[in-house]
């Protein structure tokens, strides 16, 4: 039988610029392909104790069986070490990266070694070109770079073009890569992993056909999905208000986190809201490849020249509900103009906006109560809403004038050891909170995911069942539900699935669409696949030095209002003890 | 038939266009796409989608060295794949760029406009209307 999914691996050795592709095709037999295939293809090349930006230190892209063959399956899915938490890093983009590096020829790509001179690696089916990118090192914006590297480059419209700014650059941890310019492997520090290695960007293209053995089949599903798909009332939401429409849903249930969490209303909400920068700023919209969605959304933010008038500037900035909270409320900032700005700084410098923003809110309540000074900061006197000063301080957190920048460019819970103030650093496993403060759940999920992310478990929605239903769970049965829920998410990012589809890609869908790309599984195989994944993660992360006993759970976060009610460090202690008997015996197994 | 693009505006670049079109013959992937979805000028600006206009008196047809290009009576070509030798003259000779070419068969790919597309277009962005018969200003 013809199978449709991917067999081939391309290694790229950055030290001796030279490249190889190797036929394995059992790796994506078994492990389907991204979370399953790099998680396997990280444990070959990065032993324990390896320095993240140690030369030899994998970066690892990997695609899905479905990419390319049906929509939504347009994820990437990038492992690393990351030099953030320490241990697994593991982030996931949109844009056009999976779709080119599938029609490129490839179900994964294996980065190791460093280049002496910067760099960008150009791959173009099976041809990869090493090309000098030193007179785009250390540019302002990563924007400019991206359009430089697009015009000498072929295969516009099926390329994907994936590049760092000075964040990445200069190894701020949370340094992130921009793919197709609005969508991110933001989380975790894979920016730097790419600036340890000298490289500015890879740019990737290529057209090949996926053949099929069962066509009506194909074509069948596809149609079933494609019309779930455009007629899912979730998937309406994201096109119009997008994520974005969060900030009056977490405003009404008193958990939108302001002011580094010290609130969970924020009274500039509204201005804020999803509704209200749609009608005032909403500039277009943008999709992933092969999705019908479109829940990118961007800005229009015309700002004046001071001295000219009626001369504006337009600038187009993408923004969801991420972006809102971390550089908006969680800063106090409630002006959306200079919320914009503040989001295009952290755009063009290339550095994940949660950590920035978090970095940013725990420097600001730090300075307020004297743990840092302006000798610190440089003369900055950080204050919530002060947008302009925050733009300032972007600027010293990428270039790290001094010891304090220099510390807290390493993340906020790093800072918080050197200075103190680590209660109010909001960060869990050592990387910075995403803006989902419900309730114990959510925080267990922070701090159990395999990737400290709300998107591994959705704690946040357990919290939202136990305040609808009036039920709190104990922490035993969070873990478990936040468990069983991880399992069947290694799947669906193994597939490369986007976790906002996860509704329409059922445990049906995606046992009949591993039928069309030639696969076997049945419905017990595929979920018995989900937990030995998940268990292979934690294996890593456990290895790379991850303990259940010494992860900091920040004091603010018992002190915060919970929408959920009330829950003290014992209840969460009692969770992670859980945990830690569970997961060891899912290792032992 | 004719096919349109009624509001390029609308395109939220998800390619699914381009994807319907390489489906056409059961396979999956992006090898056999005879439209394009392009950034215009990276993705801040929007997008240009490249349809065939189906011209009365195509140029890619008088490009043709062999024939294998047959005009047909309501404009447009129809490729004759037998006859075609792969030397991309027609692709060389279209100046909107909608000769597109399948890279595993070394053969240029030609709307045939069947508007597989549009109905695959979730954004209103195609449409396939009705031949007037008449050379229409189209965007």
């Amino acid at each position: 039988m013809t199978h449709a999914y991917p067999t081939k691996v391309l290694y790229i050795d950055m030290t001796k610029k030279s490249y190889r592709s190797v036929e394995r095709p059992e790796l994506f037999a078994q492990y389907l392909g991204g979370t399953g295939a790099a998680i396997k293809l990280l444990e070959e090349h990065c032993p324990a104790g390896i320095d993240p930006y140690a030369p030899e230190a994998p970066l690892i892209f990997s695609v899905g069986p479905l990419t390319g063959l049906f929509p939504l399956a347009s994820k990437t899915v990038a492992m690393f070490k990351s030099p953030l938490t320490g241990n697994l890093g593991e982030s996931h983009a949109g844009g056009r990266a999976a779709q080119a590096i599938r029609m490129a020829g490839y179900g994964a790509i294996v980065i190791t070694g460093a280049s002496e001179l910067p760099v960008y690696v150009a791959i173009h089916g099976a041809t990869v070109h090493f090309r000098d990118a030193t007179s785009i090192w250390g540019m302002k914006s990563l924007f400019t770079a991206g359009s430089i590297i697009r015009g000498g480059e072929p295969g516009a419209g099926v390329r994907s073009i994936i590049r760092i700014g000075r964040g990445g650059e200069n190894k701020v941890a949370f340094g992130s890569a921009t793919t197709e310019t609005y969508r991110h492997f933001g989380r975790l520090g894979m920016g730097a992993v790419m600036g340890s290695k000298k490289i500015k960007a890879f740019v990737i293209s290529g057209e090949r056909s996926i053949p099929v053995e069962d066509k009506k089949k194909y074509r069948d599903l596809y149609d079933q999905i494609f019309k779930a798909a455009v007629e899912s009332p979730v998937m309406k939401k994201y096109h119009d208000l997008g994520t974005a429409g969060n900030v009056m849903t977490m405003q009404k249930l008193k958990a939108m986190p302001t002011r580094n969490l010290q609130s969970g209303s924020f009274e500039h909400a509204e201005a804020i809201s999803g509704e209200s920068l749609a009608s005032k700023y909403l500039g277009r919209r943008l999709a992933c490849a092969h999705c019908p969605v479109g829940c990118i959304h961007i800005a229009a933010v015309r700002e004046p020249y001071e001295n000219e008038p009626y001369f504006y500037k337009t600038t187009m900035v993408g923004y969801d509900w991420e972006l809102i909270y971390a550089l908006g409320s969680m800063l106090g900032i409630g002006d959306p103009d200079g919320m914009f700005l503040l989001i295009d700084e952290v755009e063009k410098v290339g550095v994940d906006s949660m950590s920035a923003g978090v970095c940013l809110a725990w420097a600001t309540e730090a300075q307020e109560k004297g743990v840092i000074t302006e000798k610190e900061t440089m003369e900055l006197k950080l204050a919530w809403g002060d947008w302009k000063t925050y733009i300032k301080a972007m600027e010293h957190l990428v270039n790290q004038p001094n010891d304090f920048y220099k510390a807290l460019a390493k993340g906020s819970a790093h800072a918080a050891s050197v200075y103190g103030g680590a209660d109010y650093a909001l960060a869990f496993g050592g990387n910075e909170m995403p803006g989902y403060p419900t309730g114990p759940a959510s925080y267990l999920g922070f701090l159990l995911g395999t990737r400290h992310s709300h998107l591994d478990n959705a704690g946040y929605s357990l919290d939202q069942n136990a305040i609808k239903s009036g039920k709190a769970m104990t922490p035993p049965q969070i873990v478990d539900e936040l468990m069983k829920e991880e399992f069947w998410r290694q799947i669906l990012t193994s597939l490369c699935v986007c976790l906002f589809a996860r509704g329409i890609y059922t445990p049906e869908v995606v046992r009949e669409s591993l039928a069309v790309a030639g696969y076997t599984f049945t419905d017990a195989e595929i979920l018995a696949l989900g937990r030995s994944i998940y268990r292979d993660k934690y294996a890593f992360k456990l290895k790379h030095g991850f303990s259940f006993d010494t992860i900091a759970k920040p004091g603010r976060i018992f002190e915060a209002v919970a929408p959920t009610g009330p829950f003290d460090r014992t209840f969460i202690d009692e969770g992670l003890a859980h945990a830690k008997k569970k997961i060891g015996e899912l290792i032992a197994e | 038939m004719k096919l349109k693009v009624i509001d390029a505006q609308r395109c939220v670049g998800c390619q699914l266009c381009m994807f319907a079109c390489s489906r056409r013959s059961g396979i999956g992937g992006l090898s056999n796409s005879c439209i394009g979805v392009k950034s215009a000028g990276g993705m801040s600006k929007g997008f240009t989608v490249i349809v065939c206009r189906s011209c009365k008196n195509p140029p890619c047809a008088r490009a043709c060295p062999v024939d294998a290009l047959e005009v047909r009576p309501e404009g447009g070509v129809r490729l004759k794949a037998e006859r075609c030798i792969g030397c991309g003259a027609c692709r060389n000779a279209c100046i909107l760029k909608a000769v597109f070419w399948n890279n595993e068969t070394q053969k240029p790919l030609i709307c045939v406009q069947c508007g597989i597309c549009a109905k695959y277009c979730p954004h209103g962005v195609l449409e396939l209307r009705k031949d007037t018969g008449k050379e229409e200003v189209r965007s």
